[in-house]
């Protein structure tokens, strides 16, 4: 699709022509992800969470379809139908325990994804559509893990959506009345939880769609590499297949690991023990707090606690916890610097360190006691979250003096080793 | 569009955010507050150690059955387990006639109509039938335990932050209110201490626990397999019934997570030599 030198798809069996000429999904797939898509060569293992998010989609809807073949969408019995899986289902208890750490391992997946394309600049032109898309992918995510997790209708399921659409009520005049429409009542009940199960088999499907334009939109440029600089020549690149196929199905053995280990060996540390309570409108938990994978945004959202400008501190949280996420789709043209890796970008660098840690503290203090000094922490780093975006980054990139881009990726690798310089795949080892 | 107005309304609603929060951080008040009784007295759970934990943990059987002993004696009194059916028991080694025994003389009987009249009315239990509540509903227990719910005890410890070792140091963490020193000596305030009708205990969260001490004497079940029944032996084999009760799958999914790990671990393995050796003397 994208290089004059992909490998072009030539079935030898008669039924594969037979098949290609009638409806070449066969082609398809060889030119998404076979031989006849041509990779940099220089990829680093960082390259490999795009499949791995893949794959974490896939084993959510795996097991999601089994688990809705046994869960119950009801208030009365949906916590006891979500024991019946753990203990009188053949396997049940390693469905749902996948099903709930997959969630986890998949926002970490994604996480790191994103993270790469903001140290390598795979945001920048011309692959700004694969970045907006990407986006997309995660707001969906967040509000299929978010409805997933009240499904179980546990003490956090319960309060959880509670606080969540509670968020609503924060716009002024109209926001209550929107919310009560949203749950279908005035507090999570029955109609919530059967729309949010409806809601919740329908989204991870928009995901796949969304995915799928997000490959097709990568696949116009190509990948991006870790030296930011574009594919000149046939030399810079090998094939999908074998080279980046073999690649992926190692990292992919690493992640499964790791996966099962805490699967099979803690399958609760994730979770919180308040959720094995049975949701109980009553009794309101002692601190309530969203899934691991939302607690940054959590904390930006509590950070808010001035009336500034008219507008109630709370309304300005939700704005700044909705905005934190939007702000990303602004990136590829608040970022001005036409140098795309990090690598060679030497004041970017320390910022997009800085960041992590400052989204990493974020989250320690989303789950914290606000004490005095938790939420002066999260103002500070709240603060800085969006001063990265909005002031650091427009000046850097103008000020910084970007070090001397290699002349090519081959360049890179090979540091002067001619032998090496023939394309891949049409050398034969 | 977004080439447009991108650039100009992000920054000023972001900008708008920022001072938001520095306004906020300025005109914020820092005096810090008073430390609580809850804080300077509460204690972490000790440490617990049963055969379930770990990668290989297994159930000691012996020790379940002692638990559950207890719980039958004791906790059944008031705790429910109604996510455990009587013949689950089987799996922690009770005979098929053990079972069938444990269900028809369990001390509450479980709801059900009579036959003839149609009325509301209680039977025996049966192996199918799970571990009833020892009270008809919730404004009953409350009536029976100063308005204190006991809660349903089946996933209990992964419902509590601490699990196993939490219900063991709850059990044995009674204290006298009146002669109880913390760590740094100091005596409990005078509003700390507990009203009527409960309990001082320094694991639980806010100190005054409304469950009566419930095991309180050595002996007071006597197990037939002859270990001595201390209150805190008592008090362990309860806390890993528990563990059972909650994860009584736990076994199946060790075994399995360590089949799969050694599977997972060969694939990896595979894969990486196979990764290599299709990138040999390509470099990258
Ligand atoms: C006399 C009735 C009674 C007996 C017997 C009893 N409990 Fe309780 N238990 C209660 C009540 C009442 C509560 C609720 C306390 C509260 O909410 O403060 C409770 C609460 C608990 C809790 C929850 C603590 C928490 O963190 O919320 C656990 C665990 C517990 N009991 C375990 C046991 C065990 C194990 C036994 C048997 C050894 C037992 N109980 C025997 C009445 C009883
Ligand atoms: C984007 C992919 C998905 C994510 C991030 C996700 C996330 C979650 C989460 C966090 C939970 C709560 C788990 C718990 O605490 O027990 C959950 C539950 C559930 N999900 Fe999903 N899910 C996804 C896809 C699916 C799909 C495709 C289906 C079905 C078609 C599904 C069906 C269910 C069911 C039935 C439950 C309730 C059972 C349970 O609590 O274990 N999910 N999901």
């Amino acid at each position: 699709m994208s290089f004059p030198w992909a490998q072009h798809y030539a079935p030898k069996h008669p039924v594969m022509q037979w098949l290609d000429q009638r409806l070449p999904v066969p082609r398809l797939v060889y030119n998404a992800v076979g031989a006849g898509y041509p990779v940099p060569r220089n990829l680093n293992y960082f390259w490999n969470f795009g499949v791995l998010a893949g794959a974490a989609l896939g084993i959510q809807i795996i097991t999601g379809i089994v688990l809705a073949m046994h869960y119950a969408a009801n208030g009365a019995i949906a916590f006891d139908s979500v024991e019946q899986i753990m203990r009188d289902v053949n396997s049940g208890w390693l469905l749902r325990y996948a099903h709930a750490n997959g969630a986890s391992f998949f926002f970490i997946v994604v996480y790191i994804h994103i993270f790469r394309g903001l140290f390598y600049g795979s945001y920048k032109a011309p692959r700004e559509m694969v970045w907006l898309l990407g986006v997309v992918i995660f707001l969906l995510m967040m509000a299929t893990a978010f409805m997933g997790y009240v499904l179980p209708w546990g003490q956090m399921s319960f309060w959880g959506a509670q606080v969540i659409t509670g968020f609503f009520s924060a716009i002024p005049v109209v926001g209550d009345p929107i919310r009560i429409w949203l749950l279908g009542g005035f507090a999570p009940d029955n109609a919530a939880l059967n729309r949010f199960f409806s809601l919740h088999y329908l989204l991870p499907f928009v995901i796949a769609g969304v995915i799928i334009l997000h490959i097709w939109a990568l696949h116009i440029p190509g990948s991006n590499n870790p030296t930011g600089v574009d594919v000149k020549g046939p030399q810079d690149t090998v094939p999908f297949h074998p080279y980046y196929t073999a690649k992926d199905g190692f990292g992919l053995g690493v992640f499964l690991t790791l996966f099962a280990l805490v699967l099979f060996f803690a399958p609760n540390a994730l979770g919180h023990p308040d959720n094995y309570i049975p949701a109980n409108p009553l009794s309101t938990p002692a601190h309530i707090v969203p899934e691991w994978y939302f607690l940054p945004f959590y904390a930006i959202l509590k950070a808010f606690t001035f009336n500034f400008l008219w507008i109630p501190a709370k309304l300005w949280g939700v704005m700044a916890m909705f905005g934190s996420i939007l702000l990303l789709f602004f990136l590829p043209w608040i970022d001005r610097s036409p140098v795309r890796s990090a690598n060679y970008r030497p004041k970017y660098k320390w910022f997009f360190w800085m960041l992590v840690v400052d989204v990493l503290v974020l989250g320690y203090l989303g789950q914290a006691e606000p004490t005095v000094l938790v939420v002066l922490g999260s103002q500070v780093c709240a603060a800085y979250y969006f001063a990265h975006f909005l002031i650091i980054l427009p000046i850097i990139s103008r000020i910084e003096r970007p070090l001397p881009l290699p002349n090519s990726i081959t360049e890179s690798v090979l540091h002067g080793e001619k032998a090496e310089a023939a394309p891949f795949g049409t050398q034969t080892a | 569009m977004l080439r447009l107005f991108g650039p100009l309304i992000a920054p000023i609603v972001g900008l708008g955010f920022i001072a938001a929060l520095i306004l906020a951080i300025i005109t914020a008040s820092y005096e810090s507050e008073p430390a609580t009784a809850a804080h300077e007295f509460h204690l972490h759970p000790k440490p617990l150690h049963l055969a379930s934990d770990g990668m290989l943990g297994k159930f000691d059987r012996q020790q379940l059955q002692r638990g559950f002993q207890v719980y039958k004696e004791v906790c059944s009194a008031c705790h429910s387990a109604r996510l455990v059916a009587f013949r689950d028991l089987s799996e922690i080694g009770f005979t098929v006639p053990e079972v069938k025994a444990i269900a028809k003389n369990w001390a509450t009987e479980v709801p059900s109509v009579n036959p003839e009249t149609g009325e509301p009315a209680t039977r025996k239990a049966l192996p199918s039938d799970y571990i009833p509540s020892p009270y008809a509903n919730e404004t009953a227990a409350r009536a029976a335990n100063n308005n204190a719910l006991p809660p349903d005890l089946s996933l209990i410890t992964k419902a509590r932050e601490g699990g196993a070792p939490y219900v063991h140091s709850l059990l044995t963490g009674y204290r006298d209110p009146n002669t109880y020193r913390n760590e740094k000596g100091e005596a409990l305030p005078a509003d700390a201490k507990p009203s009527a009708n409960l309990h001082f205990n320094p694991y639980y969260a806010n100190l005054n626990f409304a469950m009566p001490p419930p095991l309180v004497a050595d002996g007071q079940v006597s197990y037939a397999d002859g270990t001595k029944a201390s209150v805190d032996q008592m008090a362990q084999d309860v806390s890993a019934f528990l563990v059972w009760t909650a994860e009584p799958k736990l076994e199946n999914r060790h075994r399995t997570g360590v089949a799969v790990v050694i599977f997972l671990l060969i694939a990896t393995t595979l894969a990486y030599f196979s990764y290599q050796n299709i990138w040999a003397g390509r470099k990258h």
